[in-house]
């Protein structure tokens, strides 16, 4: 046939791939309704529901709270299903737009907004009533996270993260400098690194990374990320502009890698391998670092260094929740107060994978990872946590960091005019809703 | 590629006017055939025409993720044109694409040298076609290691010979580049099959009477080969540039992570369609994204079709 309609069809053809990825607007599935009602005149029959996870190092204790679920509820199967990283949000996305979505999965505050708004999550607030949760378990910086300030509850945080300095005490030593101690300050952190850096070793790296890096510097300066009437950014004021100044500082005196070097080969990788002396970032990478047996004995935690207004780190969480179009809501709800109660946070502290988020579990945490005595500073951190700032479309927002701050990392703006057109560029985003 | 020779026979036949006999048959012809795509026809809107519709309607309609959007005319289109990224975006599509088409005359000497071996070439045409069978995920994983700025192996290359190296994926200034080799390796495969068939339908005779005529293997390739395969060339480029407006997995997997200090400088039209989707949750104007690419697709393919006039031979 013919040349021009082989040409027509085939652009049709790839651009309809495209066309079906952002179709499907699928409305949530009517169908819960009616089979709650079935669930409950049979409780015993048996049901299997999916429990999606991203990739990582919590899949066997994630696996190990279905089994213990299981066994406690011997009608339920609880399927546990991993997607890497860079595809569970799309899945998800796609998924509960097409009515398809797993029955319970893990949530991010920054992700919430637009599943709670647009009626995709299980309100679990009447579970949690029925059966006497003890909300002050767990960190209210994470519970408010969440809030969406709707009067439901659709989780319960699984897991918490601070962030603290990973130190290399192998690289301290070869440089003859002195571990950080607790109450180290701003000055001490950047002397400090700069003392540690010789060829091939920086002393810390400086990615611009808002939640293990210039949120903490931001809020230990005094200053605010968004101010607090959620409408405005405030990265401008002098306070935050401090914060963003003390990475600016390391970049400028070659204390860290570029931004260049980091985007080939990433902080934590170089941390690993030995060429960078402290790491600014969260409790999530105990377990990793842990099992790199070579690095083990070298590791040593420092609480973050205190800022011109005292001590501050933000603190975020991974909250279990329901997809309100599945067919089995109360079994559902039933797993999600499980797999974020007592008995699954000792499943994850002892697996070492996380910091559970349920008051009293951090002991077996810490004792899961017996050669890192200095643990605790992630849990002392609690106490002057805040949280991490997800106001309005945050995803949209935080996407712009690497256009406005690379220029001011690498010294070609300054500072104050960066961290201008960035606040203006998010107070758009806020308005927009 | 037979069939993309008889357009010249039916525009002989229709300006000459056909006889009505001709046409009862075809006609009848005609309903026999449209019975026989129907199923076909059907599949094609359920999956094709009616997502596209969607998405068309999409994007007049605002960002709700889920649930009713409301009507907002042609404001996603206005705020699409009026960002600087999506005109950057454009740029950089345009850029690989026209990068990506160099691939084709190094496809087209190829496939003409692995047609001059006679023994074992099937492991040149094996070797050649092992990247289209690979995961891009795969592919993108290992090339981001090699053009890695401090421990790739391209730059160790390149300081053998004294010269410095780049961060290949890690500069705007280069990335775009990185990509373009990459995606010309893993198309070249695919390009050398569908320029080989074409080759096989090159009369032999030819060659044997041009040799005899006085032709070196050179002249054969100017004068014999390139000409009688421009049908199929065409066929190529125009697969080439719509899959190299579509490229995103590159960009996705090659950068290694948003936070990568190159991003803003290295996107694509369809990462930003992702990034819009998926990211930002902004579903209408994703589907702006989307039409727009759709509708750059076809003025690029339209204007080819004006050109390949100029150049392939009516065989």
């Amino acid at each position: 046939m013919h040349k021009r309609r082989l040409g027509v069809v085939a652009a049709a053809a790839g651009i309809a791939l495209l066309a079906a990825c952002s179709s499907g607007n699928g409305t949530p599935t009517s169908t819960a309704g009616a089979t709650t009602g079935a669930a409950a005149t049979t409780p015993a029959a048996p049901v299997t529901i999916t429990y999606e996870v991203w990739a990582g190092t919590q899949t066997p204790a994630m696996k190990e709270i279905a089994a213990a679920f299981t066994k406690e509820n011997p009608n339920i199967t609880v399927n546990v299903q991993e997607l890497p990283w860079p595809q569970y949000w799309s899945t998800l996305q796609t998924g509960a737009q097409g009515g398809t979505a797993p029955d319970a999965f893990w949530m991010l505050a920054q992700q919430i907004r637009p599943y709670a708004a647009g009626g995709q999550l299980l309100d679990i607030s009447d579970e949690i009533k029925a059966e006497n949760v003890d909300l002050s378990k767990y960190p209210k910086a994470v519970i408010d996270l969440y809030d969406q300030g709707d009067g439901k509850i659709y989780g319960l945080p699984k897991d918490f993260d601070t962030n603290a300095v990973w130190y290399n005490k192998a690289l301290f030593d070869a440089a003859g400098v002195a571990y950080p101690t607790a109450d180290w300050t701003w000055a001490d952190f950047r002397a400090t690194a700069k003392a540690l850096t010789k060829k091939g070793v920086w002393g810390t790296a400086a990615p611009i990374d808002y939640q293990s890096g210039y949120y903490n510097t931001i809020f230990q300066a005094g200053g605010r990320v968004i101010a607090a009437d959620g409408k405005h950014a405030a990265l401008d004021t002098p306070e935050a502009i401090k914060g963003i100044q003390f990475w600016t500082d390391i970049m400028k005196d070659g204390s860290s890698p570029t931004l260049q070097q980091m985007s080939d080969t990433e902080a934590e990788t170089m941390f690993e391998q030995g060429k960078v002396a402290m790491y600014m970032s969260g409790a999530y990478w105990a377990l990793q670092l842990y099992n790199n047996t070579a690095l083990r004995p070298n590791i040593g935690v420092a609480p973050l260094p205190v800022g011109p207004a005292g001590r501050a780190t933000v603190s975020s969480g991974i909250e279990n929740v329901g997809f309100a179009g599945t067919k089995h809501p109360q079994e559902v709800k039933k797993f999600l107060l499980f797999a974020s109660g007592q008995e699954a946070a000792n499943i994850q502290a002892k697996s070492g994978a996380v910091l559970p988020a349920y008051a009293g579990t951090e002991q077996t945490w810490m004792s899961a990872m017996p050669d890192f005595k200095d643990l605790q500073v992630f849990i002392d951190a609690s106490k002057y946590a805040v949280p991490l700032p997800v106001q309005g479309n945050a995803a949209e927002w935080q996407g712009l960091q690497t256009q406005y701050l690379t220029p001011a990392w690498n010294g070609q703006v300054p500072v104050e005019q960066a961290a201008k057109d960035y606040s203006a560029a998010i107070d758009k985003v806020l308005a927009a809703g | 590629m037979s069939t993309a020779t008889r357009v010249p026979v039916r525009r002989r036949v229709r300006r000459t006017g056909t006889p009505t006999p001709t046409r009862r048959t075809r006609r009848r012809t005609d309903w026999w055939a449209v019975l026989m795509i129907a199923p076909a026809t059907l599949g094609l809107a359920v999956l094709y025409l009616w997502p596209f519709l969607e998405t068309f309607l999409k994007s007049f309609k605002g960002n709700a993720l889920f649930g009713p959007s409301k009507f907002v005319g042609v404001q996603n289109y206005s705020n699409l044109i009026s960002n600087d990224a999506f005109w950057h975006a454009l740029r950089n599509s345009m850029l690989y694409t026209a990068l990506v088409l160099l691939g084709v005359p190094l496809a087209v000497v190829l496939a003409a040298l692995i047609e001059q071996v006679t023994r074992g070439r099937t492991i040149y045409q094996v070797l050649f076609f092992l990247p289209v069978v690979t995961l891009p995920v795969a592919i993108g994983m290992v090339w981001r290691l090699i053009l890695n700025g401090d421990f790739g192996l391209l730059n160790w290359v390149l300081s053998r010979f004294g010269i410095p190296g780049e961060y290949w994926v890690a500069d705007a200034r280069f990335t775009i580049w990185a990509f373009a080799a990459v995606g010309i390796w893993m198309g070249l495969g695919i390009n050398l099959i569908i320029l080989g068939a074409g080759l096989q339908g090159i009369s032999p005779e030819l060659y044997e009477a041009s040799a005899l005529d006085g032709a070196g293997r050179a002249r054969q390739f100017r004068s014999i080969t390139v000409p009688l395969l421009s049908p199929t060339i065409f066929f190529v480029v125009i697969l080439t540039v719509i899959s190299a407006l579509q490229m995103f997995d590159l960009v996705f997997i090659m950068l290694g992570s948003v936070n990568n200090t190159a991003i803003d400088g290295s996107k694509t039209i369809v990462y930003l369609f992702y990034e819009a989707a998926f990211v930002q949750f902004k579903q209408g104007y994703a589907a702006a994204i989307a039409v727009v690419l759709l509708m750059v697709i076809m003025a690029a393919t339209a204007i080819q079709f004006r050109l390949q006039r100029k150049w392939v031979v009516d065989v």
